[in-house]
């Protein structure tokens, strides 16, 4: 790695004035991303911000809303009782994701701002508009067989790794951030952005804005769920295709439903359409082709991930009989 | 071979300003011709983060209940420091990259893969590898497992392996073969004595040696 300075804040309001004075700077927390992509050379911070000491490990019930704490580790969060019995979409999709070893260091913060595992991203010595912007997209004309089916530009058609982010993005968390400026709150669904023609920018968070929480609002769904992660091997790979389906159901009818999917996109990606045609609706296998087939309505795919529409298609499918069989 | 393994690498009660200002008067000719001292020493008192580039940083650590103060530089692995600073080789570096396991070993009792952190973030941190596995002559049960079940082949992930392995039994994921090959699916062995390994720790599992 190139060398780098390296500050501990013991403040919020330290970490934030750290990263106002040095721009090219980052923050780090579990490290399990960004230490990969600085031993790559795919970025070079000169200087580390270390925010473990910054007191954001709480999980807490307020009210309505489950409290997590930025800092909380994936393990801990997967295996936390209120998780498991009030979220279990959340549990689920973090036990999906990476090894224990990797849970064991890998934040919720850390998690969000995981960068795409895009082979060219990765490879300094290919163009990359993300990496590098301007510099063309090795993936379009490459090999792209990991790559996104929906929501992509002629920029970028990268993929967000996540697991849990589909499952955030599906229960309708929000993100609580701090800046300079004070706190706000962003939509879950709206801190990932698609490449458009900015894919340097994987979210609408501000250079100097830092993560501190995320919240999820109390809903029905503790039963009717499934997180189905399709991948190459049976464990610890990025996902091809994953579905989140969270669903109430009640006299044989779908009261409420939320659908996300990983894999496909530059973002967690909902489907609202698909939502949409299920609400107050038998939970049938027919229903549910129907839906499936909305869901993969507009899917765009290249020269090695046309398998991937298919494999959508039947995915959906197959979680939503799973949730509603749960 | 061991370079910086000395606890009197490090003043041990200075603070950190006052240390690093030692260290930029100590520094050598060479050093100090090149990076024009006095206005490295200025930048050091007004903003320490530069010094930091230089330098390496006080670290406190506990390595398999040998508490030690040592020096690093801020890019260095707590993989790199146990294996090139400390000679603690069992601990293998495979991929250097979070993918194969090779690395584990446990902080504060929890398994973790030591490419990905650097040392200077687990300070006070308590570090068990597979050399502190043992009790003196008396292998860890999960050792014994392993060559009872013939749980290697090459050996190269072996310590990674069971490092894991008995992070797993802890954790209470040794439930079943199912969930024993989820939970340690973060180590790869490229020999493939997958199945051996299974059966090493479904048997400490049965035998009740692990809790």
């Amino acid at each position: 790695m190139n060398p780098f300075s390296y500050v501990r804040p013991n403040s919020l309001k330290a970490a934030i004035d750290a990263m106002a004075r040095d721009h090219s700077a980052r923050f780090i927390a579990g490290g399990t991303n960004l230490l990969d992509l600085m031993k790559n050379g795919v970025t070079l911070p000169e200087k580390l911000i270390d925010i473990n000491q910054l007191p954001l490990r709480e999980i807490r019930q307020d009210g309505n809303t489950l409290h997590i704490g930025a800092l909380v580790l994936n393990s801990n969060l997967a295996a936390h009782e209120l998780v498991k019995t009030q979220h279990p979409l959340l549990s689920e999709a973090l036990l999906a994701g990476a090894s224990q070893q990797l849970r064991n260091m890998a934040t919720v913060g850390g998690n969000m701002m995981q960068r795409t595992r895009c082979s060219y991203f990765y490879d300094t010595s290919m163009p990359c508009n993300k990496r590098q912007p301007n510099s063309g997209c090795g993936a379009i004309g490459g090999i792209n067989r990991m790559h996104a089916i929906f929501g992509a530009s002629d920029n970028c058609i990268a993929v967000h790794p996540s697991d849990m982010c589909v499952a955030l993005a599906a229960l309708d968390a929000t993100v609580l951030v701090a800046g300079p400026k004070g706190e706000r709150r962003i939509p879950f669904t709206d801190f990932h952005r698609l490449p458009g023609n900015t894919p340097q920018l994987d979210n609408n968070l501000a250079k100097n804005e830092l993560i501190t929480a995320v919240e999820i609002p109390t809903h029905p769904f503790t039963k009717h769920i499934c997180y189905l992660k399709v991948r190459d091997r049976a464990s610890y790979a990025f996902a091809l295709v994953s579905v989140a389906v969270a669903m109430d159901i009640s006299d044989n009818v779908i009261r409420n439903i939320r659908i996300a999917m990983g894999g496909v996109a530059h973002k967690p990606w909902r489907l609202p359409d698909a939502e949409k045609a299920l609400t107050g609706k038998a939970p049938t296998s027919d229903n549910f082709r129907l839906a499936a087939n909305i869901a993969i309505q507009g899917a765009k795919t290249y020269a090695h991930n046309g398998f991937k529409k298919d494999l959508a298609f039947n995915s959906i499918q197959t979680a939503l009989l799973k949730a509603a069989t749960a | 071979m061991p370079q910086e393994n000395k606890p009197s690498s490090v003043p041990p009660k200075k603070d950190k300003q006052e240390a690093r200002r030692d260290f930029l008067k100590q520094s050598s000719a060479v050093m100090a011709l090149a990076l024009a001292p006095p206005l490295v020493l200025k930048a050091a008192q007004h903003d320490e983060a530069i010094a930091a580039v230089f330098e390496k940083m006080p670290v406190n650590l506990e390595i398999n209940g040998k508490k030690m103060q040592l020096s690093v530089e801020p890019r260095v692995t707590l993989l790199d420091l146990l294996r090139e600073q400390l000679a603690l080789t069992g601990t293998k570096k495979g991929c250097d990259h979070g993918q194969c396991g090779a690395c584990t070993v446990h902080v504060n009792g929890q398994r973790i893969n030591s490419c990905l952190t650097l040392a200077v973030m687990q300070e006070g941190k308590k570090i068990t590898t597979i050399e502190g596995l043992s009790s003196g002559d008396q292998l860890h049960p999960v050792q014994e497992a392993f060559i009872r079940h013939d749980g290697f082949q090459c050996g190269y992930c072996t310590p990674g392996q069971i490092m894991s392995a008995v992070a797993c039994l802890h954790e209470g994921h040794a439930g079943s073969p199912e969930q024993i090959r989820e939970f340690m699916s973060g180590n790869i062995c490229r020999c493939g004595a997958y199945d051996n390994i299974v059966n090493a720790i479904m048997d400490v599992k049965n035998g009740g040696q692990i809790a």
